[in-house]
C-alpha cells in the first residue's frame, strides 16, 4: 500500500495548521491531501493526511507530527478497516443537448446535481478518490469549468477508535 | 494580587528559579526592563548583539543543566536572536527566548518593528507562543520552561506584545502543567532493554557511541558502568565529548569527519553499535550507506523520531538515557573482549593524533594541548567553528563531565565568545577558555564589551591562521588550492581587546605559548591571547564527504597506510 492515511488529533488553535504545513514542507514529505475540521471533542480538530509511502518515510511523518506540542495523537490507520471519503464539487459545461447524458452519468455514480445554469451544472459527489477520479474523467469530454476536492477524510470502521 | 504583564513575567521567571537573563532592550520590551530593578534576583547581562544573548543563554543552559533565558525587542532584536535559537534547537539546548512584539492593535499591520517572529521560528523552536493576554503569561511561562527543559530539550520562544506587558491581571503561578500533546517517554521498554542485553552478551566487537544525550541526562556513571562491566570501547560524537573521561583506557575519543582514526576504524569494524543519546548526524557517520557494515544497532534516545531516521536500528529503546542504562547495566554479566580491545589498541598505536613538533611556527594543535596541560584539563572549553573547533575537540583531553561547549548541529561561527560568557556566568568557579578562529571571532567580537562590563573572566585563545581555515582546507584538498575568499585580514586583536578594556597579548613564538597561557590564568578578569599559528595547517585525520569511516585521509607527513584508500570525492 503506497498511500497511507494518517489521522491526527490536534488542538484547535491559531497556527496549528501552519506548524503542520511547515513541518511537511521542511522535511520534504510528499503528501497527497490534507483535510481539517472539528472533531467530536470540543477544542480539538481532526486532520486527515494522505501520504505517498513510495516517496516518503511514513513512520517519520507520524513521529515528527507527534513531536508537535499541539498534536495530541497521530495514527496511521492504513492497515485498519477504514471508511475513507472525499467530497468533490464539479462545475461542468452543459448545453440542452448534453444535459441528459450528464444526468445519466451522475445517476450511475450516485452523485447529485446541486446547481443548474444556462450553460453549466454543479455536481456534488462523495466517495473514495477512485470514484471521483472516474466520474471526473467521464465528465471531462463535456468540458470541466472548475473542480474543488476536499481531500480524504477517514475513520476506522466499527466501534474502534485509534489507540 | 493584580500586577502588570511585565511583573507577572518577572514573578514567573523567579518562580522558575531563573537567576540570569541575557538581553538587549528596545521599545517593545521597555515595560519589562522598567520593572527589572524590582527583581534583583534576576541578573541582567547586557550583550552587544542579540545573537550573543541567545548563544550565552544556550551555553549557560548546557553547563548548568538549567534553562537559559534571553530577551530581545521586537523586529530587528527578535531577528538577531534567530541564529542563536537555531543553534540551541539543533543542539537540543533548553533556552527560553522572550521577545517583545508590537502592541496588539498593530499586529498584522506591518507596524514599526513588527515581524512575525513566531512564524519565523516555527521550524527552529521546540514550541513557541504569541501571548495575547496578561493573564496567560504565568501559564505560558510554566509551560515554556517545562517544554524547554524536559524530554529532548530545546528552545521555546515567547512573543509578548508591548501592551500585554502593561495590561494588569491577577498573578497566580500554576502548580503544574497539563499538556495533552506532550508527554515524553522516560522509562525504556523492559522487553527492548532485555533484547539489548542479549545482543551485548553475544557481541564480539561492540562499541559504544555516546552523544550529548548522555550529558543532558547526567548519565556519566551509568555510561562508565556499562563500558567497564562489559569492557566496551567508548567513542563520542562531537557533542558527546566530555560524557566519558578521555584518559580512561576504554576511551577512543571522537568519531566522524575529524574523529580519531582508531575510533572510526572501530566503528567500521564493530559487530554491535550501542548508540546512546546521539542521532547519527552525517558528520559523525560518514557516507551512511557504508556506515558500520557489519554492525547491529541498539539505539537509545529520548526522541522517538530519531529512531530509524538515518540508520537502520535493530533494537530501539526510547527513554531517558540514565534510566535505561541503569536497568540495562543490571542485566549484564561482566564481559571481556580481549581480542577486540587488542585490535582497537593496535589501531590506536598505529594511528595516533599528530602534532608536528619540529615545525618552527606555532602549531595550533600545540596551543590546544598546552591549554590542556596548564589547566590540567580542569576547564570548560568553548569553541568557534572550523579548524579551531576540531583541534579543540582533538587535542584537549576532556576528563571533566560536561566541559566541552561547541556548536555542533548548526556549526555557527562566532559561538565561542558569547558561549564562554554564558558558561562562565553559569559556572563562575570554573576556568573557561574560548578557543576561537580569527574569522569566527570577528562575527561576535563585540561581546568583548559584555565580558568587560560584567567582568566575566573568560580566557580567549585565538588560533590566528589568517584564513577561514576550514574552508581553505577544503579548497586545498578538493578545489586544487584555489583560495577564493578565504585569506582574511584581521585587526590587531590585542589592541581591540585593550580598546574594550581587556588585557591581551600576541604570541608568535612557540617558546612563549605556555607562559602566555599561565599569564592569562593568573589574571583575574577576562584575557585575550592572539596566537599567530601556522597558516596552512590542515585538520587530520579526515573522512572526506562521501567516504565511509574506514576511508581515512591522514596527515601526509605521517606517511601511514590504511587498508582502504579514500575514494575520489567528485560531488562536493
Ligand atoms: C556563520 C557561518 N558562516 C560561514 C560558515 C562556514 N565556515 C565553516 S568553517 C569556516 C572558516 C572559519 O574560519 P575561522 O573562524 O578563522 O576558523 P579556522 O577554521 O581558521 O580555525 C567557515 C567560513 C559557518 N560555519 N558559519
Ligand atoms: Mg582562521
Amino acid at each position: 500500500m503506497t498511500k497511507h492515511t494518517i489521522v491526527a488529533l490536534v488542538e484547535d488553535r491559531p497556527g496549528v495548521l501552519n506548524r503542520v504545513a511547515s513541518l511537511i514542507r521542511r522535511r520534504s514529505f510528499n503528501i497527497e491531501s490534507i483535510a481539517v475540521g472539528h472533531s467530536e471533542q470540543p477544542g480539538l480538530s481532526r486532520m486527515t493526511i494522505v501520504v505517498d509511502g513510495a516517496t516518503t518515510a511514513v513512520e517519520q511523518v507520524r513521529k515528527q507530527l507527534d513531536k508537535l506540542i499541539e498534536v495530541i495523537k497521530v495514527t496511521d490507520i492504513t492497515e485498519g478497516r477504514i471508511i475513507a471519503r472525499e467530497l468533490a464539487l464539479i462545475k461542468v459545461h452543459a448545453t440542452p443537448s448534453t444535459r441528459s447524458e450528464i444526468i445519466q452519468i451522475v445517476d450511475i455514480f450516485r452523485a447529485k446535481i446541486v446547481d443548474v445554469a444556462a450553460d453549466s451544472m454543479i455536481i456534488e459527489a462523495t466517495g473514495d478518490e477512485e470514484k471521483i477520479d472516474s466520474l471526473y474523467s467521464l465528465l471531462k469530454k463535456f468540458g470541466i469549468k472548475e473542480l474543488a476536492r476536499t481531500g480524504r477524510i477517514a475513520l476506522l470502521r466499527g466501534g474502534t477508535v485509534p489507540e | 494580587m493584580k500586577l502588570n504583564g511585565a511583573r507577572i513575567l518577572c514573578e514567573s521567571l523567579v518562580k522558575e528559579g531563573v537567576e540570569v537573563i541575557f538581553g538587549f532592550p528596545g521599545g517593545s520590551v521597555l515595560p519589562l526592563y522598567d520593572v527589572l530593578p524590582r527583581y534583583p534576583q534576576l541578573r541582567h547581562i547586557l550583550v552587544r548583539h542579540e545573537q550573543g544573548a541567545a548563544h550565552a543563554a544556550d551555553a549557560y543552559a548546557r553547563v548548568t543543566g538549567k534553562v537559559g533565558v534571553c530577551v530581545a525587542t521586537s523586529g530587528p532584536g527578535a531577528c538577531n536572536l534567530v541564529t542563536g535559537i537555531a543553534n540551541a534547537h539543533l543542539d537540543s539546548s533548553p533556552v527560553v527566548a522572550i521577545t517583545g512584539q508590537v502592541a496588539r492593535p498593530f499586529i498584522g499591520k506591518d507596524a514599526f518593528q513588527e515581524i512575525d517572529i513566531t512564524g519565523i521560528t516555527v521550524p527552529i523552536t521546540k514550541h513557541n507562543y504569541l501571548v495575547l493576554k496578561a493573564d496567560e503569561i504565568a501559564m505560558v511561562v510554566k509551560e515554556a520552561f517545562h517544554i524547554a527543559g524536559t524530554g529532548r530539550p530545546g528552545p521555546v520562544l515567547l512573543d509578548i506584545p508591548r501592551d500585554v506587558f502593561i495590561e494588569e491581571a491577577t498573578f497566580e503561578y500554576p502548580e503544574k502543567v497539563e499538556l495533552h500533546g506532550y508527554k515524553p517517554t522516560l522509562r525504556g521498554h523492559a522487553v527492548q532493554i532485555k533484547k539489548a542485553a542479549k545482543l551485548i552478551a553475544e557481541s564480539k566487537r561492540p562499541v559504544i557511541l555516546a552523544g550529548r544525550g548522555v550529558i543532558i541526562s547526567g548519565a556519566y556513571e551509568e555510561l562508565r558502568g556499562l563500558a567497564e562491566k562489559a569492557q566496551i570501547p567508548v567513542i563520542t560524537t562531537l557533542l558527546g565529548i566530555s560524557s566519558f573521561p578521555e584518559d580512561h583506557e576504554l576511551s577512543l575519543g571522537m568519531m566522524g569527519m575529524h574523529g580519531t582514526a582508531y575510533a572510526n576504524l572501530a566503528v567500521d569494524g564493530s559487530d554491535l553499535i550501542i548508540s546512546i543519546g546521539m542521532r547519527f548526524d552525517d558528520r559523525a557517520t560518514g557516507r551512511v550507506s557504508g556506515f558500520a557494515p557489519h554492525a547491529q544497532v541498539i539505539h537509545i534516545d529520548v526522541d522517538p523520531a530519531e529512531i530509524g531516521k538515518n540508520v537502520r536500528v535493530t533494537v530501539p529503546i526510547v527513554g531517558d538515557v540514565k534510566n535505561i542504562l541503569r536497568t540495562l547495566n543490571k542485566q549484564l554479566e561482566a564481559q571481556k573482549h580481549l581480542a577486540w580491545i587488542g585490535q582497537v589498541e593496535e589501531w590506536r598505536r598505529a594511528h595516533p593524533l599528530h602534532i608536528d613538533h619540529d615545525a618552527d611556527k606555532i602549531q595550533p594543535q600545540y596551543v590546544v594541548s598546552k591549554i590542556c596541560e596548564v589547566t590540567r584539563g580542569n576547564a570548560i572549553i568553548t569553541t568557534g567553528v572550523g579548524q579551531n573547533q576540531m583541534w579543540a575537540a582533538q587535542h584537549f583531553c576532556y576528563r571533566k563531565p560536561n566541559s566541552f561547549v561547541s556548536s555542533g548541529g548548526l556549526g555557527t561561527m562566532g559561538f565561542e565568545l558569547p558561549a564562554a560568557i554564558g558558561a562562565k556566568v553559569g559556572r563562575p568557579d570554573e576556568t573557561v577558555w574560548a578557543i576561537a578562529g580569527d574569522g569566527g571571532f570577528q562575527m561576535t567580537i563585540q561581546e568583548l564589551g559584555t565580558a568587560v562590563q560584567d567582568n566575566v573572566a573568560v580566557k580567549i585563545a585565538i588560533l590566528n591562521n589568517g584564513y577561514l581555515g576550514m574552508v581553505r582546507q577544503w579548497q586545498d584538498l578538493f578545489y586544487e588550492r584555489r583560495y577564493v575568499a578565504t585569506p582574511l585580514s584581521s585587526p590587531d586583536f590585542v589592541k581591540v581587546a585593550e580598546a574594550y578594556g581587556m588585557p591581551g597579548i600576541r604570541v608568535t613564538d612557540k617558546s612563549k605559548v605556555v607562559s602566555a597561557i599561565k599569564k592569562a590564568m593568573k589574571h583575574k578578569g577576562p584575557f585575550l591571547i592572539d596566537f599567530v599559528v601556522e597558516p596552512e595547517e590542515n585538520v587530520y585525520p579526515m573522512v572526506a564527504p562521501g567516504c565511509t569511516l574506514a576511508e581515512i585521509l591522514d596527515d601526509p607527513r605521517k606517511k601511514v597506510e590504511f587498508k582502504l584508500k579514500p575514494r575520489a570525492t567528485s560531488n562536493l
